[in-house]
């Protein structure tokens, strides 16, 4: 008898979520959010702030997938089962923008939030590190002007360098940090050591022995620099103020990376952060337009705002104006 | 062989001869078998001996790591709510004749107006009421001060508030939890002679809670909202389990409900009913194929079936349970299948005999036999998908949710994927041991669930 009526009300129970399933998801009321792990924690604080500001709104929810597989999901179409904004530590590509068309989506509104330094960190107990981006470069890359050793000791390379094995833990593709480090460090260095007019595929290429490609986020990187104090990582500065008791950070063409240099533009390694409102799913999905508002608001990525203590670099309040107004006016970057 | 052979023929001349030589060989042998068995005995020890070491190594580590999350720091002080601050009008009351639309919308805008106060200001003079009443005189400017205690104090203050809008205006005494950096520095967490750059709270804000930890007003409590809290990423100090809790007791639900019924199900009819042919001999092998499929498989095809077909809500506990049930059914239907085949015949056979259909045979006289093996199997079976956490992530379970979830449809994380969520939190520092204190909970529920599953198979079969 037990299971006879137990498997009676299985088989409808199973019969009614699928049923159910359509209606639900018509019926979202919550933000849903994915894409760069960079993002994330200024995204998550926004979320959460705004859940608590806006009683009438359930708290958004943010995912997290890297730059690219935001964008991925942020263009599979429209509709309540697809997310409504897409975080992001690059801008979009033109090959996403046309994904995106493909699947229906067309109104895709740019925000960005204020901006982020990359940081070279290795092991606080180890040696000072003042890096150029040709340092990087000769240090990790696969392809070296004839007659330049491959190096193996970062002293190798230049001797004002500690004597200390080269190994580097770098963002996987999936990241979007990947292409500001490659853009900002790696192709300025290539440029240096090889000459001009370089081939960026050449550049791009790295060795295989001493470089690991993160996938996961920084924490990550971090274990490889706890389980092998000659690694040097690549970081978010804002991963970086948090962890400052273990991290020790590397000058770049000598200027130590933090809110100020990085916002002055004197610290060449740093990108805007961004993300992407669906302008389709703005009056269906409640909410949007506030979070936005909210999002670019004095209190969260002004100066001296929520997002400032948690390692933003604000941008200027003229550029936060400007970002607010063409999402008000619908400009959308696929036109 | 050959010497068994002899003596059964040889001459009785030989006899002693061939005893004795027997008995030297026997005496010969028993050292050798002795040893033998002596060895086997020691590495069987040894094998036991290295395992417990190895799981001594490891509760005793996530002990000693977990444990300490579950006291955190706490200031207690008297906090004012003061009128100036909280600038509000009064809670709306039900006026006679008044909709249920409008009463709500002109609540929803006190709440806002609730939302926009300064709690802040509140936070830093409460900080600065403990220092005065312990007679501490460090200078501390506002910032510093705010950074001693957890942002999400603001919104304790509010919903208290909320609750009772007459407190505005009275001083309460309240314990408040100290941030997730002030909470390191009490515990020593980062070294105390780190310099000021690299140290996480400004030179004054650490003064301040050495001085207020020394007076008393700043010590350990024990943190319950661990479990009363959701995830929290803006308050990481107030960050708690609840959420996950939720998630995974909903999807632990889903579970029980479809996988038990419809796995005890296709085992009943496999066993009982069905022809013994190619076509079930087929489908036993493939279950026996699917218990050992690896459980991110089960989320590909979950993402891919529930989600992209059925259109069924991203990071929900119901497509959580469903991918988990997917990969629980062959666990159940295989124990439950050996159960029913430890029945002895003679059981179906009487039956039978009286006269009972088949249908009768099977639920009046070998299924109760086997609740004991089924329930424990489904226990098991559940117990296993809690800990699950592959699947899940293919799912959109490890998204950030800083809600309860009310229904198995809204949007929520679980207990495995929380660890790994905080894990790879950017504060390390705080959430290592959080992350720890999340894996003792964890461990807790599952030790609950076996120990309910060994109780109940040991209360069922003294009665059957």
């Amino acid at each position: 008898m037990f299971a006879k009526t137990t498997s009676r009300i299985a088989i409808a129970a199973a019969a009614g979520m699928l049923l159910a399933a359509p209606a639900v998801a018509q019926s979202r009321t919550n933000l849903q959010i994915a894409g760069s792990s960079t993002v994330l924690p200024f995204a998550s604080i926004v979320a959460e702030e705004f859940g608590q500001a806006f009683p009438e709104f359930d708290t958004p929810v943010v995912a997290s997938g890297g730059s690219s597989g935001g964008l991925r999901q942020f263009c599979a179409g429209v509709g309540a089962e697809t997310i409504d904004i897409a975080n992001a530590s690059r801008p979009i590509k033109t090959s996403e923008i046309e994904a995106c068309a493909a699947a229906g989506v067309t109104d895709i509104r740019e925000i960005r939030i204020g901006y982020d330094g990359i940081v070279f960190a290795s092991s606080a107990d180890g040696a000072e590190f003042a890096l150029e981006p040709r340092f990087v470069y000769q240090a990790i890359a696969a392809n070296l002007p004839e007659g330049m050793a491959q190096p193996t000791m970062w002293s190798d390379i230049d001797p004002s360098l500690p004597e200390q094995r080269i190994v580097m833990a770098i963002p996987a593709s999936n990241h979007g940090t990947r292409e500001v480090f490659e853009e900002k460090v790696i192709f300025p260095g290539c440029e240096a050591v090889m000459g001009e007019d370089t081939d960026h595929e050449v550049c791009g290429e790295l060795r295989q022995d001493n470089v690991t490609e993160i996938a996961g986020d920084y924490t990550e990187t971090l274990a490889r620099l706890a389980a092998d104090t000659d690694t040097m990582g690549v970081f978010g500065l804002s991963f970086y103020e948090q962890n400052t008791d273990t991290l020790r950070v590397a000058t770049m063409e000598g200027v130590t990376p933090s809110l100020e240099t990085v916002a002055s533009g004197e610290y060449p390694v740093s990108r805007p952060l961004f993300f992407y409102v669906k302008g389709e799913h703005i009056g269906v999905i409640p909410g949007i337009e506030e979070y936005v508002q909210f999002f670019m608001s004095d209190m969260m990525t002004g100066m001296g705002g929520r997002l400032e203590e948690a390692g933003l670099i604000p941008a200027p309040d003229a550029e936060r104006a400007e970002v607010l107004e063409n999402f008000t006016n619908g400009v959308s970057v696929a036109q | 062989m050959t010497d068994l052979a002899q003596t059964a023929t040889g001459a009785p001349a030989n006899e002693a001869e061939a005893n004795a030589r027997r008995r030297a060989q026997v005496r010969r042998s028993l050292a050798r078998r002795n040893r033998a068995e002596t060895r086997f005995k020691m590495l069987g020890l040894g094998s036991v001996l290295a395992a417990m070491a190895f799981v001594a190594i490891l509760f005793g580590n996530i002990l000693s790591n977990g444990l300490p999350a579950f006291w955190q720091f706490t200031l207690e002080t008297e906090i004012t709510f003061d009128p100036e601050v909280i600038n509000v009008p009064d809670r709306p009351v039900r006026q006679a004749g008044q909709s249920d639309a409008d009463y709500q919308a002109e609540m929803l805008g006190w709440q806002r107006r609730l939302a926009m106060v300064n709690w802040n200001r509140l936070l830093i003079a409460g900080v600065e009421s403990a220092m005065a009443e312990d007679g501490v005189t460090t200078e501390i400017d506002a910032r510093s001060a705010q950074s001693i205690i957890d942002s999400g104090a603001r919104f304790v203050l509010r919903d208290m508030v909320i609750a009772d809008p007459s407190i505005i205006g009275q001083t309460r005494r309240l314990n408040l939890l100290l941030s997730a950096d002030g909470d390191n520095w009490a515990k020593e967490k980062l070294s105390r002679n780190l310099p000021d750059e690299r140290q996480q709270l400004s030179r004054p804000a650490r003064d301040v809670i050495d001085a207020l930890m020394e007076s008393g007003s700043v010590h350990r409590s024990f943190a319950w909202h661990i479990f009363t809290n959701v995830d929290s990423r803006s308050s990481p100090a107030s960050a708690g389990l609840a959420g996950a809790f939720m998630g995974s007791f909903y999807m632990m639900l889903v579970v029980l409900l479809l996988a038990v019924p419809i796995g005890v199900a296709s085992a009943i009819y496999l066993e009982e009913f069905a022809p013994k042919n190619r076509v079930t001999d087929l489908i036993e092998v493939n279950i026996n194929n699917l218990a050992a499929v690896p459980s991110i498989v089960f989320g590909l095809l979950g993402a891919a079936v529930f989600i992209n077909i059925f259109h069924l809500p991203l990071s929900a506990p119901l497509v959580g349970g469903l991918v988990l049930t997917l990969m629980t059914l062959p666990t159940v239907i295989i124990a439950t299948r050996s159960s029913l085949r430890a029945v002895p015949p003679s059981l179906r056979q009487a039956a039978l005999g009286i006269g009972a259909s088949k249908t009768q045979m099977v639920f009046h006289h070998v299924l109760p036999v086997t609740y004991p093996g089924i329930l424990t199997a489904s226990i098991l079976g559940v117990a296993q998908a809690l800990g699950e956490t592959a699947p899940l992530l293919l799912i959109g379970m490890n998204a950030f949710v800083a809600n309860i979830p009310a229904t198995p449809l809204d949007q929520s994380a679980a207990l495995p994927v929380q660890i790994y969520l905080w894990q790879g939190n950017e504060n390390r520092n705080f959430f290592e041991e959080r992350t720890f204190a999340a894996i003792i909970v964890l461990l807790a529920l599952m030790i609950l669930l076996n120990a309910l599953a060994i109780w109940l198979r040991s209360r069922l079969e003294r009665k059957a």
